[in-house]
């Protein structure tokens, strides 16, 4: 049997908000039980962020106020308000990988790109985000970068991997 | 004719070193060669120093190799890799390789050996025979074989399993549910990510009994979004018991239903604490919520529910199929059983270790680790993620037991180790443990909220001299004992453990201009 691949490497590019696309999904998940957080992480996938008119058609479609659903989208580290860039590196910052040097890659990261976390680089190719274990900590420093997983990184095949990373589509 | 088989991880920490590219390599030189071979994609078995590591079967049973680059397959081809051809990569038999041999693999049996998604395999490896078992048991009769087990929740807190079944089982509910925390957010641990992408079908068989004890009928599996790869091969297993009738309507013969679902989580380390777990599987912010009510009377939904980790779910198994007394065999005063041990960090063999209980820190760090992959001399281990204790080597004789590491002040929590070598500063950790606090904070209680961002202060006028030494570090530990006794949950409650264990052990480090010092890892 084939291996199954994680959806957030098979997905499509996320498309601008559509309000009908948003209704469907909506739609399709509104009736589970606790359906807000799969709701979200279906909104983001199809349009890259949870935009405002989102928000509003879910607070609707659930029967909760605005607010409580701006709360929800708030707690979360993974949902945002705006589409990231065209790729996502999420670098490991916790402690397996600040024990192999992790923190100096991190420095090294940031000062390649011109970012800091949770920024995107100018030409938007990459954002680059903080994130607190992989559970790739025996293989450390460790990266995730758009779901597929990249451990034993080094400064050479950190530099190597940005700039793949940010060659175009 | 049987064809050549060959077995490759497809787990992340594999993946993470190149597995696909050595699948590739492999696929390429065996077709150029005319070579009919089958690649399985399996788990890992968790030597991860030697990821990826390819095994092939033999008449003489399987042999692997490992490291594997993409580059050394026509070598490999070359020397003879379908009959198990000598080589500088080659490793023999991996029962043989010594970190393995050395372990008791009851959770982690099939892991890295199977397809993880073939029901077939699951099956010929023994899998179905605790739910088997269970079907023809009265539920508190699973029960009891769980709390004789001595079974203790594989989480953090340690808590007798078979007690909180009990607990549920006995609660008047029109509904009930069985909840695996699969939000393993502890650096320095990745066992139940290896398990649902090398064995899924053990945690669904573990949720199956634990709902057929509790009288549950639906079952969810919150796992962190993280770990992209677990979340599909975990769906796709969920999705193949319920094909073949294992999960719905009917469990395997039995009267009661059970389902799974598998929900996503979105970046939120609190989400791990139980409660808040539960909130956010009800669509809120990840917000602890005060006890009592345990979830047991009122969790999920109002309703009484089951919450475990993977391992305390896919340990159950073992304690159906063969006995409660079989289970209670291993382990080590009141921790029975085996622990997935998790060797991370600045190690020279890093991987999963499972064992029972009772090995000492020393013997897991120096001999089974094999000290650090720097080579510079150990100093300091992180024992339990980043709200477990600092160990110095002086501590080294701690067996791995939750009662042993309570006595000294620390907890093994889910299992996870973390080896640093000299050139950590250990009041840049201290300070580290506060900052994660307060950047996780799920700001439900003061303590926690105020506390750790407070503490963080604190430690930077300490290291930067201001004010009178003595004093400071007299607030920094009343601060701590605030934090422990006074926050809703651990996040809160344990900060405090890297914290004074870093200013207990390596005083040295805490010394003001220190941190300018060159040894800084940060």
């Amino acid at each position: 049997m084939t291996r199954p691949a994680p959806e957030t490497v098979t997905r499509p590019a996320p498309e601008s908000f559509r309000p009908e696309l948003a209704a469907e999904i909506i739609a399709a998940g509104a009736g589970e039980e606790g359906a807000l957080l799969p709701l979200l992480h279906a909104l983001q996938a199809a349009f890259g962020c949870v935009p405002d008119p989102a928000i509003s058609m879910l607070a609707e479609a659930l029967n909760q106020t605005r607010a409580d659903v701006y709360g929800v989208v708030g707690f979360y580290r993974d949902f945002r308000r705006e589409p990231a860039g065209r790729r996502v590196l999420k670098l490991c910052r916790a402690e397996a990988c600040q024990a192999m040097g992790g923190e100096a890659l991190a420095a090294q990261a940031r000062a390649a790109l011109g970012v800091d976390w949770d920024e995107t680089t100018r030409d938007g190719q990459l954002t680059l985000e903080a994130v607190y274990c992989l559970g790739l900590c025996a293989t450390a420093p460790a990266a995730l970068l758009d779901g597929q997983p990249v451990g034993r990184l080094t400064r050479e095949r950190l530099l190597a991997l940005l700039d793949a990373a940010r060659e175009p589509a | 004719m049987t064809s050549l088989r060959c077995f490759l991880p497809c787990d992340a920490g594999a993946l993470a070193v190149g597995a696909d590219a050595v699948a590739a390599a492999l696929r390429a030189g065996l077709e150029r060669r005319g070579l009919a071979a089958e690649i399985v994609r399996t788990g890992s078995r968790g030597l991860y120093w030697l990821e990826p590591m390819l095994e092939v079967a033999t008449a003489q049973g399987r042999v692997a190799y490992g490291p594997v680059a993409a580059g050394d397959v026509e070598s490999l081809l070359d020397a003879g890799l379908a009959s198990g051809g000598s080589h500088a990569l080659r490793l023999g038999a991996p029962e043989q390789i010594p970190f393995l041999a050395r372990q008791a693999r009851l959770s982690f049996a099939r892991c890295g050996v199977v397809d993880p998604t073939s029901l077939e395999e699951y099956a010929a490896h023994g899998g179905w025979r605790g739910l088997e078992r269970a079907v023809a048991t009265p539920p508190a009769e699973i029960v009891e074989a769980v709390v004789r087990s001595g079974l203790r929740g594989r989480g953090g807190a340690g808590f007798p399993t078979g007690i909180k079944w009990r607990t549920a089982l006995e609660a008047a509910g029109a509904r009930k549910f069985v909840v695996c925390n699969a939000d393993e957010g502890d650096s320095g641990t990745f066992a139940d990510r290896m398990l649902m992408e090398g064995d899924p079908f053990s945690l669904v068989e573990g949720m199956a009994i634990a709902g057929l004890a509790v009288g549950a009928t639906r079952g969810y599996v919150y796992v962190r979004s993280e770990y992209p790869h677990a979340i599909a091969t975990l769906r796709a297993a969920v999705a193949a018991a319920r094909r073949a009738g294992i999960l719905g309507p009917a469990v395997i013969g039995s009267k009661q239903p059970f389902e799974i679902e598998v929900r996503v989580g979105a970046g939120a380390y609190v989400c791990g604490e139980e409660t808040a777990l539960l909130e956010s599987l009800e669509g809120r912010r990840g917000q602890v919520r005060a006890r009592p009510p345990l979830p047991a009377h009122r969790g999920l939904f109002g309703c009484p529910t089951v919450v475990n980790n993977v391992l305390t779910l896919a340990a159950v198994p073992f304690v159906l199929a063969e006995g409660a007394d079989a289970y209670a065999a291993f382990g080590f005063g009141r921790s029975r059983g085996t622990m997935p041990i998790q060797l991370a960090g600045n190690v020279r063999r890093g991987g999963l270790f499972e064992v029972a209980f009772g090995l000492t820190l020393g013997e897991l760090v120096d001999d089974v680790a094999g000290g650090t992959a720097s080579g510079c001399p150990v100093r300091a281990v992180q024992v339990g993620g980043p709200l477990g204790a600092y160990f110095p080597r002086a501590l080294f004789d701690t067996p791995f037991d939750y009662e042993a590491f309570a006595a000294r002040d620390g907890l093994i929590g889910h299992g996870g180790v973390v080896v640093f070598d000299d050139r950590v500063d250990m009041a840049r950790q201290a300070r580290f443990a506060l900052e994660f606090c307060a950047l996780e904070s799920c700001g439900k209680c003061t303590p926690c909220r105020i506390g750790s961002v407070r503490g963080t202060e604190l430690l930077d006028r300490l290291l930067r001299g201001e004010g009178d030494r003595a004093a400071q570090i007299a607030l920094l530990e009343d601060l701590c004992e605030t934090l422990k006794l006074g926050s809703l949950c651990a996040l809160g409650g344990f900060t405090p453990y890297p914290v004074t264990s870093a200013l207990r052990h390596f005083p040295e480090d805490f010394r003001a201009g220190q941190a300018e010092a060159g040894r800084s890892i940060l």
